[in-house]
């Protein structure tokens, strides 16, 4: 059965500490319905992907009170968490719903807030996304993780400090025509190599920052109707990966990423080559030079060259990754990443993009949760 | 009160792994069907599903896959500790142990150096593998 994007949204991403996590997602989720031109009463199902909203607000019945507070009739209201794809596998489940026959209408809403608790808070919280059991008691954060992962990166391959900066230079250069964006300032690879030590060998501003905000997506088997294109959903794939760090054979890959992303390709019948916009999942500047390569969109070991030399960004590539900004400059309000992945994506195909790639016509979504437990791999096409 | 480190709730498996490291021996499991070496310890097997797994004791000594020094802490009351140093060792075994390196100034690490095992009770009842660069 053919699923439709119909509508998308997103709050700004930033800093509100007046807001909570349900309110987050009711304008989010209040927003994308009326894009799709969509009533509340019309929605058969809603999934509401979070992560932190129990631990660090002591909240639960979210995808309840989110669907109240949306006016929605008494249909099932599920909460997701995946970590960071948290919102990926919300909007993947709202896609199963239409293509079985559940729901005609299916709403994914993704919702974090995390800027209202003390930092050592927000950190504590965000390493419940590696396995306490076994991995917990050493002290590593989520920056040292993918510090594990710098240093196995330029071990094995050569990638460079200079490389690695120069992710985050292209994303906050993209970011700034991004009104919604958290950052929208440039920055130099000098900027980032002197900005202050976290987790070697990264940095400050190699880390995509501690914010809060929302975003959604009307799902719908109808063909929308709107003047604008229709957006189709060509596949939307999840796949998991090992949740404990020494499980991880190889560091320089997620193996969830290649499982998800070989699945998408095949059951949308297209190859990393037919795409033109890609938004993926730079929680940290390592990260998108493994998500490329795992992705197949740049040569194994070469990402840190190429993303150097513009082979991803606008008038250089034959593609451009994170047009958005990205996580580095949008920012990471964990459980709602996944779906403002959507709302750029969408945007693009539809051609109304704040800095639009010309001609996109195949867009692919990467949402990554934890330390490669688990990622979703969305393609999107124009209808 | 003073606050203290994070100590893992122990499930079944880890119990095990614990228990002995608290004995000075760092545990890792292998598969009697298939021969899969398995660490940390899991009630099936990662590679068959066989619950014919044995306990086998670690000489504690391997290289450093991957390592990275942290300067902001990950738990508040790992403040007083930065910058500290965790690595990923391979084991001479062909196990992969995720774990604080000791003993060493950050400077001074690298991927492939040679480290030992120690253990350092955090609490009366729990203690950790930590690492420190080998003695020869």
């Amino acid at each position: 059965m053919n699923v439709y994007v119909a509508g998308t949204a997103m709050t700004t991403f930033g800093r509100h500490p007046e807001a909570n996590t349900v309110e987050l997602a009711v304008e989010a989720g209040r927003a994308a319905l009326e894009e799709a031109g969509v009533q509340p009463e019309d929605v058969d199902t809603v999934y509401v992907g979070n992560f932190l909203g129990q631990s660090l607000h002591h909240q639960g019945v979210l995808a309840s009170l989110v669907a109240r507070g949306l006016g929605l009739p008494f249909v099932p209201a599920t909460a997701v968490e995946g970590a960071c794809a948290s919102a990926g596998i919300a909007l993947r489940h709202a896609v199963m719903s239409c293509r079985v026959g559940d729901a005609r209408v299916a709403l994914a809403i993704g919702t974090e807030q995390l800027t209202a608790s003390p930092v050592p808070e927000v950190t504590r919280g965000l390493a419940e996304a590696m396995d306490r059991e076994t991995d917990g008691a050493t002290g590593l954060t989520f920056p040292g993780f993918f510090g594990l992962v710098a240093q196995a990166h330029e071990t094995r391959y050569g990638t460079t400090r200079e490389q690695t900066a120069s992710v985050v230079v292209k994303n906050r250069r993209h970011g700034r025509h991004n009104p919604l964006a958290m950052f929208r300032e440039e920055v130099t690879v000098d900027d980032v190599l002197g900005s202050r030590p976290i987790a070697d060998p990264l940095r400050l501003y190699d880390c995509s920052p501690i914010s809060d905000g929302a975003a959604a997506a009307v799902v719908t088997v109808d063909r929308p109707t709107t003047a604008q294109s229709a957006v189709e959903v060509l596949a939307c794939e999840q796949a998991s990966g090992p949740a404990s760090i020494s499980d991880i054979e190889d560091l320089t890959s997620f193996p969830a990423t290649t499982s998800a992303s070989t699945c998408a390709y095949a059951r949308a019948g297209i190859t990393a080559a037919d795409l033109q916009v890609v938004e993926l999942h730079d929680c940290f500047s390592v990260a998108e030079i493994v998500d490329c390569e795992d992705l197949g969109l740049l040569p194994r070991g070469e990402a840190g060259a190429a993303i150097t030399d513009g082979a991803t960004t606008f008038d250089v590539g034959k593609l451009v990754v994170n047009p958005s900004g990205g996580l580095l400059s949008r920012g990471h309000p964990v459980g709602a990443t996944g779906l403002a992945q959507i709302h750029e994506i969408t945007a693009q195909l539809r051609g109304t993009a704040a800095q639009q790639v010309e001609g996109a016509e195949l867009g692919m979504a990467h949402n990554l949760g934890g330390c490669g437990a688990s990622a979703t791999v969305t393609i999107l096409g124009r209808a | 009160m003073a606050a203290t480190k994070p100590i893992p709730t122990l499930r079944g498996e880890e119990k095990v792994y614990f228990e002995e490291a608290k004995n000075g021996r760092l545990v890792y499991q292998l598969c009697r069907d298939c021969a899969q070496r398995i660490f940390y310890p899991r009630t099936v097997c990662t590679n068959c599903m066989s619950e014919n797994l044995e306990y086998v004791a670690s000489a504690g000594k391997g290289t450093i896959y991957s390592f990275t020094t942290l300067h902001v802490p990950g738990h508040p009351e790992f403040a007083d500790d930065v910058p500290y140093t965790v690595v990923l060792v391979d084991l001479e075994e062909g196990v992969r142990v995720l774990a604080d390196l000791v003993d060493c100034d950050p400077d001074d690490v690298k991927v492939g150096m040679s480290v030992e095992v120690l253990f350092e009770a955090v609490t009366e009842d729990f203690t950790v593998p930590r690492f420190r660069p080998s003695a020869q």
